[in-house]
């Protein structure tokens, strides 16, 4: 379902089109269309949107968690099309008790670590990633930093009293 | 190896030819070694860790270990207020803070939506945004050459670096972390005469170029460890998310100050500059070039800025004059809610891509309207880029390991935040 002020967009037309029940909602904030998209089929998507509409890079792969909401991650991946010049950004909600999602690796191999530094720091695990280890934080860290129940001070060095 | 290692101090020339004449180690054999460049390997600029499996000068594989220099920087962002987390943007790539400081100023601006900055305060961003892109090429060459062996024009960058560093402290006080561009303008107003330094240093800059050019340009060595080093096809640096004059250097024609310009880029002209060959000399003659082109901003810059006020008119966001906060009942009571509560900003998100020295810095700022900004998320170039390292050292000589990480130009506090 497309939604309204996205209507007119040729790529969210397309994708629409391509994978009727991909697209859940959207909007077009600040000039930047924005698609929400069933994490199940993110795979599918972002291969057609490499392929077929030339989005042939990958910026980021990013998180938000939106702590106590339920879906409480917001996966967003931030799509660059330089024949275009054009930006996209997709939005899947993962929720806290099974945070889980599809890699992209196989699409763009830039994934790669983007979908690392999400798995370190708010612990969404990627299914299919060739390599998901920690990347900024210590192999042996206990917890995701980037997680709004995760103290700013950390665990390790908070004082009693704060 | 160790065998190797125990034989080194009585090597006669017999031996040397022994050793040129063993066979080529099959994969698999018990000569391939594991070498650990870094963390503290000078050559890699910081802190990084490269894990290389070898076989005899080939490299078979090469894995990056980031992070030793993570700090946390985007949790921090959460518990500042919006104002306040322009210190923390110049804290991320020491030299590019001014990049920094705009991408994040910018995207706030973009979720703020009704505030308009004069056109002196942009023009003033644009100049300082390419005095830090000058800073931050000079320091690169100067390493870049230093690592390969030339010595001399690691002295030469400097002195002009240090020109720019002063030029920093006379606009913001600080040499490096400048924390200048602030939401809504600039921290104070440019100081008097500005325009006498500025003019004095760009007037002299072009021909400095020229002289980095003669000592490197006719210098073979240089040329020898540079030409055909390094490559890696160009789909796969897309792939990999390289940016920057990195993928300008194999031929594509993009740079974020044309494509989708920014605080007024599109008033000024100037060329993107690219080359096909995509070896590390390619990347090297791209950044000469891009100093080159920045000169050219920063003149005219300096001969058209408009005059008029440096900051924008949203006394709920911008600090009020120290005179008027001591005369006007109103400036007082915003200055006092800005400093301790700081300015909200309205719910929504943001994407603001700048193009730093290293490529693209893009910031994705969401707000959940209140004073401190709910997530700040910095897509650095030097993350970015650093993926595409083992395309480019696998199967090639460990001599060339560092000419080619040093091509890419990256800085580590950028890459781990």
């Amino acid at each position: 379902m497309l939604p309204d002020p996205l209507q007119d967009h040729p790529v969210a037309a397309a994708l629409d089109a391509h994978l009727p029940d991909a697209i859940t909602g959207g909007h077009s904030e600040h000039g930047e269309p924005t698609l929400f998209v069933t994490p199940s089929r993110i795979v599918e998507a972002c291969r057609f949107l490499k392929l077929e509409q030339d989005f042939i890079r990958l910026s980021a792969v990013t998180c938000v968690d939106w702590h106590p909401a339920d879906p409480r991650f917001e996966v967003v991946y931030l799509l660059h099309s330089l024949s275009k010049n054009a930006r996209l950004r997709l939005k899947c909600w993962v929720s806290e008790a099974d945070p889980e999602i599809d890699s992209v690796t196989g699409v763009w191999r830039s994934a790669n670590w983007y979908e690392r530094e999400v798995f370190d720091l708010f612990g969404i695990r990627f299914r299919n990633h060739p390599d998901l280890r920690r990347i900024l934080m210590p192999v042996d860290w206990e917890g995701h930093p980037l997680r709004k129940d995760y103290p700013v001070h950390g665990y390790k060095y908070s004082y009693p009293e704060e | 190896m160790r065998e190797t290692i125990s034989h080194t101090d009585t090597i006669t020339a017999e031996a040397a030819e022994q050793t040129v004449a063993q066979p080529v180690a099959q994969p698999g054999s018990n000569r391939r070694m594991t070498l650990n460049m870094g963390p503290q390997h000078p050559s890699t600029h910081g802190v990084l860790r490269v894990v290389l499996e070898l076989d005899g000068e080939t490299i078979l594989t090469a894995v990056p270990d980031i992070g030793f220099l993570h700090t946390g920087i985007e949790k921090e962002c959460e518990v500042k207020t919006w104002q306040q987390v322009v210190t923390l943007t110049d804290r991320v790539d020491y030299l590019a803070n001014l990049s920094n400081n705009l991408v994040y100023a910018l995207a706030v601006e973009k979720l703020i939506g009704d505030i308009e900055i004069p056109p002196k305060a942009q023009w003033m961003r644009v100049m300082l945004a390419e005095f830090s892109r000058l800073n931050s090429h000079l320091v690169w060459l100067g390493t870049h050459a230093l690592d390969i062996g030339a010595m001399t024009v690691f002295f030469y960058c400097f002195r002009e670096r240090e020109d720019i560093v002063r030029i920093f402290e006379m606009f913001s006080g600080q040499r490096m972390m400048t924390s200048y561009i602030r939401i809504g303008g600039l921290a104070l107003e440019p100081p008097r005469g500005w325009q006498q330094v500025v003019g004095k240093f760009i007037n002299a800059f072009p021909s400095k170029v020229d002289e980095y050019e003669e000592l490197l340009d006719a210098n073979p060595i240089w040329k020898r460890r540079t030409q055909g080093v390094g490559m890696a096809p160009l789909e796969d640096l897309l792939d990999l998310g390289v940016t920057g004059p990195m993928i300008r250097a194999a031929g594509v024609a993009w740079d974020a100050r044309k494509s989708e310009p920014y605080s007024s880029y599109d008033k000024f002209d100037f060329d993107i500059c690219t080359r096909t060959e995509n070896d590390v000399f390619a990347r090297y003659r791209v950044r000469l070039g891009e100093m080159r082109q920045s000169a050219r901003i920063i003149k005219q810059a300096l001969e058209g800025m408009p005059e008029g006020a440096w900051q924008a008119d949203a006394p709920k966001i911008v600090l009020p004059e120290r005179e008027k906060m001591k005369t006007q009942m109103e400036a007082l009571i915003y200055h006092f809610k800005i400093v301790t509560e700081g300015f909200r900003v309205p719910a929504g998100e943001a994407y603001q891509t700048v193009e730093s020295p290293r490529g693209e810095i893009g910031y994705y700022v969401v707000s959940n309207g209140t004073s401190k900004p709910y997530r700040v998320y910095m897509r650095t170039p030097s993350f970015g880029n650093l993926q595409a390292l083992p395309a480019l050292l696998e199967g090639r000589l460990l001599a060339d390991s560092i000419a080619a990480l040093g091509s890419m130009d990256f800085v580590l506090g950028d890459t781990d935040r």
